[in-house]
């Protein structure tokens, strides 16, 4: 493939791009047009038949909400790359073995001084 | 199977050091006791003595490391002695003014040594994502030593704004790392010379990918018209931070701004020449003329490092072995007067806070005439009169300018030099020539400098630097012409 295929082999995926742009456009107008429009207090919550609302979602959230996600992004990670690593774990020998215990080594440093400085307690 | 030679670890050995000890800083700062944090500095000190020496040992030696994706050479080995001994000097300012601005000491230590390992993979990185991992390593790490004073809001506000942008400014140059892979086929340096070779010199997609890329680098490096953040971090941020911001962040930038467009874009100089060109004079038009009107000594040194980078950038447009060796040298002189006069600053205390005010110097030398002359000392460096540093770093980019015919170029930088003594010279002024106030809410009043051995140590340093090397640079130059890129 040279260089300058690559605008003619993205056409397809324009071609989706207006499809589907198109596809919501129509749908929504042609809703609009032929539904009747009777609207009422409990059929305009975000949730019809769900549970009643009883405050603004777009309150102040806790900081450690943050610290617990950050933790769990950083650790959720982990275990992507240990499932590519595990799948081919035969090819690369003891060399990825080393690669991957100073990786988790590395992640274990990170996990002890967040427990250490307390981020894991929730008080 | 991976090509792995053992030979690839001795080649990275400074790295390894600086990055296992960061971390091992990490395992032991929640176990040390709050009295014995000391201890911390004397173990990252000892560390990047060792690094220093492991990397003196790799001098003059050049061979590609992992597959070429990382390399060893004289370029990268000048520019980490630099940035080591820059981290050693940031360490023992930050032990002594870390205690006066009551921060923990504890994670100070361990993030200067992180950032300061990926500053190391930035400028030895042939590989266009290992360089931006190390980039990244280093401004993260970078981020949280802005806002290192959490209880205050300027603080908190450098470190925000600095995330932000900087957030911003990786995603830009990511995506002109993709686009040149995409153009190209490779994200190694050697490969994306190769790929261009094939490529019309005026390719558009090349182009963008050109531009984006000075966006990317110009940011780090607080070129014009991406230096919005400089003056808030950099008067935000805790004055040892903010030096290292401004001495070990910017030479690690230009470093790999430097070789990343020497090495894969080298072919197509003509293309980007112009485009560094522009920046590069409003970089020296607005940050000797914006620095003029500043009152807070920290903002002001923020535009002189500003129009400093201007400077430097005239090294990268001239874009030959003397622009390179011009920039190499530019930023080593540099990096001496700015740590010792952001370590002036450090020294004066006005109550519980810091004297960062330039009405704060009034009359300085009638108060301490050895942190009066010293300021001095780095002052006119900054404008670049000699016997200092500062002329000599001016010497060569712009002699670098009249050989490759851009004289023009080198008497408007000269121009702007002159613009800059104004400034300067208005500290000198304002130390020598005023009486500190007596009575409350007169300027200089209330001022007191507070020095510790640690302090000294580094003054000493820096003077030493901007001295020596103004007057016998020949070792320096030598160096740095060496260690230019092949």
């Amino acid at each position: 493939m040279t260089p300058d295929a690559v605008p003619q082999n993205y056409l397809p995926i324009v071609i989706i791009l207006f499809a589907a742009a198109a596809f919501a456009i129509v749908s929504l107008l042609a809703g609009m047009l032929v539904r009747p429009s009777r609207p009422y207090q409990a059929k305009l919550a975000p949730y019809e038949s769900g549970a009643p609302i009883f405050s603004d979602a777009r309150s102040r959230i806790p900081m450690r909400y943050y610290v617990i996600a950050m933790l769990f992004v950083i650790f959720d990670i982990e275990t992507v790359f240990l499932y590519p690593w595990a799948v081919v774990f035969k090819e690369l020998g003891l060399f990825g073995l080393i690669e991957m215990l100073v990786f988790l080594a590395i992640l274990i440093v990170g996990y002890f001084y967040a427990w250490k400085k307390g981020a894991l307690e929730w008080d | 199977m991976i090509p792995f030679s053992p030979g690839d670890l001795l080649a990275i050995l400074p790295e390894l050091i600086v990055m296992g000890v960061g971390c091992l800083l990490l395992v032991i700062d929640p176990l040390t006791a709050e009295d014995r944090k000391e201890r911390l500095v004397y173990i990252s000190l000892a560390a990047l003595a060792v690094a220093f020496i492991a990397q003196y040992w790799l001098l003059g030696l050049r061979r590609p490391v992992f597959s070429g994706l990382y390399v060893l050479d004289p370029y990268g080995t000048f520019w980490k002695l630099l940035l080591i001994l820059v981290a050693g000097l940031v360490i023992l300012l930050a032990k002594a003014h870390l205690k006066l601005e009551a921060i923990d000491l504890g994670e100070f230590n361990a993030f200067i040594l992180l950032s300061l390992s990926g500053m190391m993979v930035m400028v030895s990185g042939r590989d266009l994502l290992v360089i931006y991992l190390g980039l990244e390593l280093m401004s993260i790490s970078l981020y949280i030593m802005a806002g290192f004073k959490r209880f205050e809001r300027r603080s908190m506000e450098a470190s925000a704004k600095y995330f932000i942008l900087g957030s911003l400014s990786s995603g830009i140059l990511l995506y002109g790392i993709s686009l040149l892979y995409g153009r190209t086929g490779s994200t190694m340096l050697s490969g994306i010379k190769a790929g261009l070779a094939g490529l019309p010199p005026h390719d558009p997609i090349l182009l963008l990918a050109m531009i984006l890329l000075v966006v990317g680098f110009g940011f780090k490096v607080s070129a014009v018209p991406f230096h919005m953040w400089t003056p808030d971090v950099y008067e935000g941020a805790p004055t040892s931070v903010t030096a290292y911001l401004a001495v070990a962040s910017k030479a690690a930038s230009f470093a790999a701004f430097v070789r990343v467009f020497m090495e894969a874009l080298g072919g197509v100089k003509a293309n980007w020449q112009v485009l560094l060109l522009i920046v590069s004079i409003a970089t020296m038009v607005l940050g000797n003329v914006v620095a003029i009107v500043q009152t807070n000594i920290k903002r002001m040194l923020a535009y002189s490092s500003i129009a400093h980078a201007g400077y430097a950038l005239i090294g990268l447009v001239v874009a030959d072995a003397a622009g390179v060796a011009g920039v190499m040298l530019y930023l080593a002189l540099y990096a001496f007067m700015t740590l010792g006069a952001f370590t002036v600053v450090t020294m004066l205390r006005k109550g519980g806070l810091e004297g960062d005010e330039i009405e704060d110097f009034t009359g300085l030398a009638r108060r301490n005439k050895w942190a009066a002359l010293l300021m001095l000392l780095f002052m006119i460096s900054l404008t670049g009169i000699p016997p200092t540093a500062g002329f000599i770093g001016k010497l060569y980019i712009f002699m670098a300018a009249v050989g490759a015919h851009l004289t023009w170029l080198a008497v408007l930088a000269v121009i702007f030099a002159a613009v800059s003594a104004y400034f300067y010279l208005r500290i000198i002024m304002v130390m020598y020539m005023r009486e500190p106030g007596e009575t409350a809410g007169t300027p200089g009043h209330n001022v007191r400098i507070v020095a510790s051995p640690a302090i000294i140590a580094v003054l000493l340093v820096a003077a030493a630097g901007v001295l020596v090397l103004g007057i016998f640079p020949d070792p320096l130059v030598k160096a740095a012409q060496s260690a230019i890129l092949p």
